[in-house]
C-alpha cells in the first residue's frame, strides 16, 4: 500500500517553474531518497509536502487523505514530519523543551487542565518528558537535555533536529540534507540510526541527501529531480546506470565514480 | 538544615530596614531599603518555601504597617503591583509570543472603562432606568467580566494583524491604541458613552465586605486608611494569580509553543503548532490580565479620562518588560518595580530635593565659573518632568548593554 502518492505536482514562482509534474509514491517500510543538482526542486517539494507552500497543480495522497491546503501544523499532526536543510531549532531554548514541541500536536491538554494543574496535565507531562528523553538518548544528546539549543554543535543539532520531528510521532520522516557537514564516521552513526528508525519509529523516510554513499547505502528507491522535473527513479543501482541521470550531473564531478568506491 | 543561617541572617536585614523604615517614615532611603530586601530574599540560596515565607511576610505583614505609618508608601505599592500585573501581561505577548504590541494600553484601558461606565451614573446616559451606579459588589463580577472582554478585544484585534510580522505589527498595534483613545475621548456625542475628556467620576470602590469581621476583632480603621490596604491587597492577590497563571501556562505544550514561535515561526508550524490559534491566544491572555488590572485602576482612582491611558503608558510597560529581561516573569516583576520606583519615588524625590534648596536660596560656587544661586534654576530642570527621558535612556541603555535584561530566562535545571 503506497503511504504517499503525488500526481502532478507543480508550483511556479513567478516565471520560475520551481516544480513541473512531479509525481512518486512512498511504499510502507521503504526508505526512499531525493537527489538532484542544486536548485533541482528537492526542498521546494518537501516545502510544498508540508504545507509550507501550496501546490499550483497536482495532487497529494498521504494515508488516501488529500494534503492540498492543509496548514502546516495540520500536516504535522496527519502524520508527517520533517527536519530542515539549514538547521531551524528552536535556539533559545532547552533541548528538551525542544524535543517537547515536537509533541504538540499529539499532546492535546487543555487549557483548563494546564491552569488547574490536574492530575490528567501532570500525567500526559510526565509521558511526553520520558519519552522526549527516550528520543534524545536515541540520537546521542544524552546529558545535554538542559542545554540550550544553540549551544550545541552543528552535528548534535542536526540529531536534534532529527529528535524533535520523531516526537510527532510521525508516519513519514521527511529528512532534508541530514549528513550535510558531517564527516564519513559521522555519516555512518547516522545511517546506522535511519535503518534503526524504520519500523520502529516511522513507516517510511523520504530524504535529500548529497551524500552519495547514504543515498546508496541505506535507499530502497532513488528518485532524482532536474530542472523541477521527475528524470529517473528506481533501485539505486538502476539510477546511477541512467543515462539521464549522468547528464544532469555532468559537470558537477563523477560522482558515479565516487559512488562506486 | 541547610541555610539556615543564611535565613537568619536574611530575616535580620529584613528586619532591620523595616524598623529603619519605621522609625524614619520619610526617609526615601529606608524605604528603598526595604523594598531592596524582596529581592535580597529572590537572590538568596535558601530553599524556595522558606523564600515564600519570607516573601510572604514582607508583603503580607510588614508592607501594610509601613503603609499604614506612612500612607505614600501603600500608594506606591499599589502603583507598583499595577504595574507589575501589566507588565507581566505583556510579557506574554512580547517575551513570550515575540509580537512587538506597542499598543498595550488599550486593553488597559477597555477594563478601566467598562468598570468606570457601569460602576458610576455615566450608564444612565444611554441605559434607562437609573440603575446606575451598580452596587460596590458588582466589582468583583465586572473584575471577571473584564478577563472576558480582554481575551476577546485582544482576540478581535488579533484575527487581522496576527498575519504581520514584526514592525507591521507594531505600527497597527499602535494605531489601535490610539483608536481606542480617541474613541473614548470622542464618544460622549451623540450617545454619551465615556464621557469624553471631561472623563468619568466618581466610580464606585469595591465593597468593604470584611469591615464587620474587623470590627469583630476590634480592629478600627478609618475608612479613608482602609481602602488604600484594600486595594493593596486586591492588587497584591491579582498579582499572584497572574504570576501563578503565567508560569504555569509557560511550563505547558502553551508556553512552549508561545516560546517556539518566537524562536522560528516556520519551524513550530512544522513541529505541529497551529501558529494563529496559539498567537491569538497569547495576545488574548495579555489583554485580559490588562483589562482585569484596568478595572482596579478604575475603582482605586475614583476619576479616569483619557489621559491616562497615551502612549507613553505603552511605552512605559514596555521598557519595564524589557529591563528586567523580555520572557522572564522574575525580569518583568523586577523591571515594573523598578522603573515605577524610579518615576514615583527616585525623580520625585530628586525634584523636592532641588525645589527645597531653591527654596533655601543656596548658592553654588564653581571652580572658574563663579557663583550660582539656585534660586534661578529653571523650572524645566524639574527631574520629575523627566519621565519620558528616563524611559528612553532605559530602552537605549539596555540594549547596548544588556539586552537580555537585568533578569534574562534562565535554562531551568530539572531534575
Amino acid at each position: 500500500m503506497a503511504l504517499l502518492e503525488l500526481r502532478g505536482v507543480s508550483k511556479r514562482f513567478g516565471g520560475l517553474q520551481a516544480l513541473t509534474r512531479v509525481s512518486m509514491d512512498l511504499e510502507d517500510g521503504m526508505i526512499a531518497s531525493l537527489i538532484g543538482p542544486n536548485g533541482a526542486g528537492k526542498t521546494t517539494l518537501f516545502n510544498t509536502l508540508t504545507g509550507i507552500y501550496q501546490p499550483d497543480e497536482g495532487e497529494m495522497r498521504f494515508l488516501n487523505r488529500s494534503l492540498v491546503g492543509l496548514k502546516p501544523d495540520k500536516i504535522t499532526g496527519a502524520g508527517i514530519s520533517r527536519t530542515f536543510q539549514n538547521i531551524r531549532l528552536f535556539a533559545h531554548m532547552t533541548v528538551l523543551d525542544n524535543v517537547l514541541v515536537g509533541m504538540h500536536a499529539r499532546l492535546n491538554t487543555s487549557v483548563p487542565a494546564i491552569l488547574l494543574r490536574l492530575s490528567r496535565f501532570h500525567e500526559r507531562e510526565k509521558l511526553a518528558r520520558h519519552k522526549a528523553m527516550e528520543l534524545i538518548e536515541l540520537t546521542g544528546l544524552c546529558g545535554r537535555e538542559n542545554e540550550w539549543a544553540h549551544q550545541l554543535s552543528y552535528g548534535e543539532q542536526r540529531r536534534l533536529e532529527i529528535a524533535r520531528a520523531l516526537a510527532a510521532e510521525p508516519t513519514l520522516l521527511l529528512l532534508d540534507e541530514p549528513s550535510a557537514g558531517m564527516n564519513a564516521a559521522e555519516a555512518r552513526s547516522l545511517m546506522a540510526l535511519f535503518v534503526e528508525l524504520m519500523g520502529r519509529y516511522v513507516k517510511a523516510i523520504l530524504l535529500i541527501e548529497h551524500n552519495m554513499r547514504v543515498v546508496m547505502g541505506i535507499s530502497h528507491r532513488v528518485h532524482v529531480l532536474d530542472y523541477g522535473e521527475k528524470i529517473a527513479e528506481g533501485h539505486p543501482d538502476e539510477v546511477r546506470q541512467d543515462p539521464r541521470v549522468i547528464e544532469a550531473y555532468l559537470g558537477q564531478g563523477s560522482w558515479v565514480e565516487n559512488a562506486r568506491s | 538544615m541547610k541555610g539556615i543561617g543564611s535565613t537568619m541572617a536574611l530575616l535580620g536585614s529584613i528586619l532591620f530596614s523595616f524598623l529603619l523604615a519605621v522609625r524614619f517614615p520619610q526617609s526615601l532611603f529606608a524605604f528603598l531599603l526595604f523594598e531592596g530586601s524582596l529581592i535580597a530574599i529572590y537572590y538568596s540560596s535558601i530553599p524556595n518555601n522558606l523564600k515564600l515565607w519570607l516573601g510572604a511576610l514582607v508583603l503580607l505583614w510588614l508592607m501594610p504597617i509601613l503603609g499604614y505609618i506612612n500612607g505614600y508608601y501603600l500608594e506606591v505599592a499599589i502603583q507598583i503591583g499595577i504595574y507589575v500585573a501589566l507588565a507581566l501581561g505583556l510579557n506574554i505577548v512580547v517575551g513570550f509570543v515575540g509580537l512587538l504590541n506597542l499598543g498595550f494600553v488599550a486593553f488597559y484601558a477597555i477594563g478601566a472603562y467598562l468598570w468606570a461606565i457601569f460602576g458610576s451614573t455615566q450608564a444612565n446616559q444611554f441605559i434607562p432606568g437609573g440603575l446606575f451606579p451598580l452596587s460596590p459588589s458588582w466589582f468583583f463580577v465586572f473584575l471577571l467580566l473584564s478577563i472576558v472582554v480582554g481575551a476577546v478585544t485582544g482576540t478581535l484585534l488579533g484575527l487581522p494583524v496576527l498575519r504581520l510580522r514584526g514592525d507591521y505589527l507594531a505600527i497597527v498595534t499602535l494605531g489601535f491604541a490610539e483608536v481606542v483613545r480617541a474613541l473614548v475621548n470622542n464618544l460622549d456625542k451623540p450617545v454619551n458613552l465615556t464621557n469624553g475628556p471631561r472623563g468619568i467620576a466618581p466610580i464606585t470602590k469595591p465593597p468593604l465586605f470584611f469591615q464587620p469581621l474587623l470590627e469583630f476583632i476590634g480592629v478600627k480603621v478609618a475608612e479613608a486608611q482602609l481602602y488604600p490596604l484594600y486595594f493593596y491587597f486586591v492588587i497584591l492577590a491579582m498579582v499572584c494569580v497572574i504570576v501563578l497563571v503565567t508560569r504555569r501556562l509557560e511550563n505547558s505544550r502553551i508556553g512552549r509553543a508561545w516560546k517556539a514561535i518566537r524562536e522560528d515561526e516556520v519551524a513550530a508550524a512544522a513541529m505541529g503548532v497551529p501558529v494563529v490559534r496559539t498567537k491569538l491566544l497569547g495576545f488574548a491572555v495579555g489583554a485580559s490580565f490588562a483589562s482585569a488590572v484596568g478595572v482596579l485602576f478604575a475603582a482605586k482612582q475614583v476619576f479616569i479620562n483619557p489621559e491616562s491611558f497615551t502612549f507613553m503608558e505603552s511605552i512605559g510597560v514596555l521598557a519595564m518588560v524589557i529591563l528586567g529581561g523580555m520572557g522572564s516573569i522574575p525580569g518583568a516583576i523586577l523591571g515594573a518595580t523598578a522603573v515605577t520606583i524610579l518615576n514615583l519615588q527616585l525623580l520625585k524625590g530628586l525634584s523636592l530635593w532641588l525645589n527645597g534648596l531653591r527654596q533655601s536660596g543656596a548658592v553654588l560656587s564653581l571652580p572658574f565659573l563663579g557663583s550660582y544661586s539656585l534660586s534661578q534654576l529653571p523650572a524645566q530642570f524639574e527631574p520629575a518632568k523627566y519621565e519620558r527621558m528616563v524611559f528612553g535612556l532605559i530602552l537605549i541603555l539596555m540594549m547596548i548593554f544588556r539586552p537580555q535584561g537585568i533578569l534574562p530566562p534562565r535554562q531551568e535545571r530539572r531534575k
